[in-house]
């Protein structure tokens, strides 16, 4: 199998310096590094005020009374809201439903909604006023799972449902239910010499990007208002902003602040509506941001799953069926539950070839915290309980368990369980091979010679526990199937506007997009596209704002792929346009201005053969060049809802994992040794970047393997680890080496044959290290995290 | 209450601090020094870490009133701590028991203020071009912290194994690049430093 795929998708214009395919470094580098870079917290304005919002301290009750006065006496405190000061008939907000009080009203559905809001001309001032306001609950019993979410007497979270997927689901407390069904896994089931299943759990994962939620709002002379943020969706929050305040879209002014990291926890709105409010009240510019316990209060987390699965096979090792049935809790809110509904049952198969299925997944309402988008959307779910599967297969069958999954993997042409062809490569098994391929790290590294053992290589590290006694190795495998893109009809499209003009003697092109930079890398990217495309060196990329149409989410692995689209498609009408004025000022010199193709490369025109024609700066002149437009990928259907038949998707991405970890038996102590990571890419525009995304993605999947989880109470609902202290995440002590394999299989929709890379490396992870856990200790390991008694038995 | 103290080599002075203020306060809020992050306010993350008469701290623990008369450096004034050690100690590292600034030194020496025109050619600490070049950069929070922090640690360890890296940087938190870019980085400024040497 090639490394590279349709070479003539990807050739073009690589020769202008900076262009696609290169690593160039990114253009808030230097910013970031010397701490100039403005992140949303560190927004500062005269005369400006901090908000803070008072939480509820209980997960399900009715509000009694709201006693505000002592709070609002406190002297420097400017403004205290609750639902009643909210200034229009619209009091909700929502991503797909509306079922978000803005502010608490009349009762509270989940521990931390917010119910009021401070202004002061101190953080501290508004933090002690807000504990001045009385708050009297009725509490009412918490609904927690499914059993107490469709129990006959069950109290409905939320009455009166009137949104789109009301009336399909078979309970008012489930968000959004899926099935898909196709030939009969019933009869297929008979012909299955092995059957196995299994009932698997996976925690909540927080996204815990470190720049908690922040932003200022400034009231504006016109009556409204001006709102720098960090977000992952300009225009959806403004969608969602501009009703609650009562205000024209165009009067909500929003500019993206530096985001420090996102990962889906950004797609829901925070403190942005709050911020607004306060700000529109007091008449002066409040900047609210929330410290870090907050913030786990203060966006929805990955969906908690349960998970139950059957396959089959026959003694040959080919895949008879599935039945699955993916239950996920969707908390007190809707947020993307119904998108991660879609997700987790078209993709709960896997990248594996099964013709008989019969899937259901289902979202929940009850009183734990809200649960939405996060990295992976899911997918991720599922392919740890999948991979589990094909593990429990491969044991009863007596083969290993790479080459069960090759026998049964996916490739270009397949049909998927939604009756959708993929009909890009996908190359599963070839992923699988060079991950197995890859020599195994040394054993017993923490072995030094002549001296002690180096606790920093063994598990539980620094703390001491073990110098290699009770350690045994463990070698797992795994790899996911995730989409690219918006899927199921959704209208995915993004803006951009490319202007080109002479600048101090050179030819300059800004590229300005509403896509939320999180990190990712978009704007050298943005930047590597317009060089290409254009020939120019100098790239300047606008800050992302609400002044040009939307770019859609910086989620879904898309903005390379969608805004990427954009930025490329209103380059080439930008190419098209100087080439008509060369046409018109240098025409007659040169008979290639009308026969040849004709190229932007290093500051002039050329032909495809390499001739110069002219310069830029001559052609261009004075004039700019200056157009906005829009671009589509290829659009999507949306899936039935008693098949599940559509073609739903739009892309596909494939990662494949090999683990290998190191357990301390006798402690329950897991260290991942190397968590090495194969993916194809299409194109790889930015390989630095792809590696860093694969590298992260990778150590978020380890982390809810071994570490992250929010624990609920399941008597309360309430959230019992609010902080670093007690939520763990991977530090670089805890994480593995993670060697990097990219492939670039073109995917001929794409621009330039690219893939979106972001979700697939976190999906694969998480099984990889659960596989190799099982394989050190023997045990069965139906649920992730892995926590030290697990495998203790204690 | 009014403190004192020496920020990247100049006198501050700030007024009505509230004695609960935390030194990453009195910076970011105070001082307009807003590169040290605030991420969890509870010495777990990192993002805030400066050095503290040479020591690195998590300046969301350290209360103002604790800085009183003494030295901090922010990432804000590293590139011009890291040149003056430079001109100290050539090669970013020194002699055992030789390491550090010593505090006469640090009291002569004065960062340039920070703004876009007056950095000259862009002027950045050894460690801060390491970040950007092996692509230790993504969202960049955590990235003050782990200079300070990093650049500590080249200082007294010039030729750190992957273990000492690692255990060094324990402390801070990276969400995005699942850390490998930020070994790669602090290898390529020790290998950079040891070829200049």
């Amino acid at each position: 199998m090639g490394v590279t795929g349709n070479p003539t998708s990807i050739n073009q214009g690589t020769r202008t310096k900076g262009g696609i395919g290169e690593s160039t470094l990114r253009p808030d580098g230097i910013l970031k590094v010397t701490g100039e870079f403005a992140y949303s917290s560190d927004m500062w304005h005269e005369d400006m005020l901090w908000g803070h919002t008072l939480r509820s301290t209980v997960a399900h009750a009715e509000i009694v009374s709201i006693d505000t006065s002592e709070a609002l006496a406190t002297s420097g405190v400017y403004a205290v809201l609750t639902y009643d000061d909210l200034p229009t008939s619209v009091k909700n907000y929502g991503l797909e439903i509306q079922d978000t009080p803005v502010l608490a009203h009349g009762k509270v559905r989940h521990h931390g909604e917010p119910v009021a809001l401070v202004a002061a001309d101190h953080p501290e001032t508004a933090r002690r006023a807000a504990a001045k306001i009385r708050i009297d609950y009725r509490e009412l019993p918490v609904i927690t799972d499914e059993a107490s979410a469709t129990a006959p007497d069950a109290i409905l979270v939320h009455e009166g449902r009137d949104d789109h997927h009301a009336g399909h689901v078979p309970h008012p407390n489930i968000v959004h239910r899926q099935p898909i069904v196709r030939g009969d896994a019933d009869a297929a089931a008979a012909r299955a010499d092995v059957v196995v299943s299994g009932e698997y759990v996976f925690g909540m994962q927080d996204q815990a990007f470190l720049g908690p939620e922040s932003g200022l709002a400034v009231p504006a002379e016109d009556g409204g208002v001006d709102l720098y943020v960090a977000t992952q969706w300009l225009h959806s929050d403004l969608r969602q902003i501009a009703p609650v305040l009562g205000l024209p879209e165009d009067k909500v002014r929003m500019t993206l602040s530096g985001v420090g990291g996102a990962f889906g926890g950004r797609e829901d709105l925070s403190m942005q509506i709050h911020a607004c409010l306060l700000a529109l009240r007091t008449g002066k510019p409040v900047k609210i941001v929330y410290n870090r316990f907050e913030s786990f209060f203060g966006h929805v987390h990955r969906h908690p799953a349960k998970l139950w699965y059957e396959h089959g096979a026959t003694r040959d090792g080919k895949l008879t069926h599935m039945k699955c049935r993916i239950v996920l809790d969707g908390g007190a809110y809707a947020s993307a539950s119904p998108a991660v509904v879609g997700n987790a049952s078209s993709l709960s198969v896997g990248p594996y070839v099964i013709d008989d299925v019969d899937i259901e997944a289902i979202a929940l309402y009850t009183n734990n915290p809200p649960c939405g988008a996060m990295r992976g959307f899911g997918a991720v779910q599922a392919c740890f309980a999948y991979e589990a599967q094909m593990d429990k297969l491969a044991t009863e069958l007596g083969m290993d368990p790479v080459e069960f999954r090759q026998l049964n993997a996916m490739e270009q042409g397949t049909l998927l369980p939604t009756g959708q062809v993929v009909d890009s490569p996908a190359p599963v098994a070839e992923l699988l091979r060079r991950v197995k391929a890859r020599p195994l790290p040394p054993e017993r590294q923490w072995e030094v010679a002549g001296e002690q053992a180096d606790v920093r290589a063994l598990p539980g590290g620094l703390s001491n526990t073990t110098h290699g006694e009770g350690v045994v190795r463990g070698i797992g495998y795994a790899v996911g199937l995730k989409n690219v893109g918006f899927s199921e009809g959704f209208d995915d499209y993004s803006t951009a506007r490319v202007r080109m003009e002479v600048i101090a003697g050179e030819p300059v092109a800004t590229v300005h997009t509403a896509m939320a930079e999180v990190g990712q890398g978009g704007v050298t990217v943005h930047a590597q596209i317009a060089r290409t495309e254009l020939g120019v060196a100098q790239v300047t990329i606008h800050p992302a704002d609400t002044r040009v149409g939307s770019a859609g989410s910086t989620s879904a692995s898309r903005q390379t792929y969608v805004t990427g689209g954009a930025v490329k498609h209103s380059c080439e009408a930008v190419r098209e346009k100087v080439l008509e004025m060369g046409r018109r000022k240098f025409g007659t010199y040169h008979p290639a201005w009308a026969t040849a193709e004709l190229l932007l490369e290093s500051g002039k025109v050329v032909t495809d053969g390499g001739e110069v024609l002219a310069d830029l700066v001559d052609v261009l002149e004075d004039e700019a060049i200056d157009i906005e437009l829009e671009w589509r990928h290829r659009p999507t259907e949306a899936f039935d809802l008693r098949t599940g038949q559509g073609n739903g998707h739009v892309q596909y991405s494939f990662a494949a994992h090999r683990a290998v970890v190191e357990v301390d038996t006798e402690l329950g102590l897991v260290k991942v040794i190397e968590l090495a990571c194969a993916q194809d890419v299409g194109k790889a525009l930015n390989p630095l970047s792809v590696e860093g995304q694969i590298q992260g993605g990778t150590i978020q999947g380890m982390g809810i393997a071994v570490m992250e989880e929010i624990v609920v109470d399941p008597k309360t609902a309430k959230v019992r680890n609010p902080s670093f202290t007690d939520y763990l995440l991977p530090t670089i002590l805890d994480t593995p080496t993670i060697p990097v394999d990219v492939l670039e299989l073109a995917d001929d929709h794409a621009p330039y044959g690219l893939r979106g890379i972001g979700e697939a490396p976190t999906l694969s992870s998480t099984p990889a290290v659960l596989a190799a856990i099982r394989n050190a200790t023997g045990l069965e390991l139906n649920r992730t995290p892995v926590r030290p008694e697990h495998l203790t038995g204690t | 209450m009014r403190v004192n103290f020496t920020v990247n080599g100049r006198r501050h002075e700030a007024d009505d601090v509230w004695e609960g203020e935390s030194l990453l306060y009195v910076l970011r809020e105070r001082m307009g020094l807003p590169g040290s992050k605030n991420a969890c306010e509870q010495g777990e993350c990192g993002s805030c870490t400066v050095r503290l008469d040479g020591v690195p701290v998590c300046s969301c623990l350290v209360a103002a009133g604790q800085v009183e008369g003494r030295e901090v450096v922010t990432v804000e004034g590293l590139a011009d701590f890291a040149a003056h050690r430079s001109e100290r100690h050539p090669g970013s590292g020194c002699a055992p028991g030789a390491c550090g600034t010593a505090l006469d030194e640090a009291r002569r020496w004065e960062a340039r203020p920070s703004s876009e025109e007056s950095r000259e050619g862009g002027e950045l600490a050894p460690i801060q071009q390491a970040f950007i070049d092996a692509g230790a950069v993504q969202c960049g929070f955590c990235t003050p912290g782990l200079l300070v922090a990093a650049d500590e640690l080249l200082e007294r360890n010039p030729e750190p194994s992957d273990a000492d890296i690692r255990e060094a940087l324990s402390g801070n938190l990276c969400r995005c690049t699942g850390y490998e870019k930020i070994l790669d980085a602090v290898r390529l400024a020790a290998a950079r430093a040891e070829e200049t040497v």
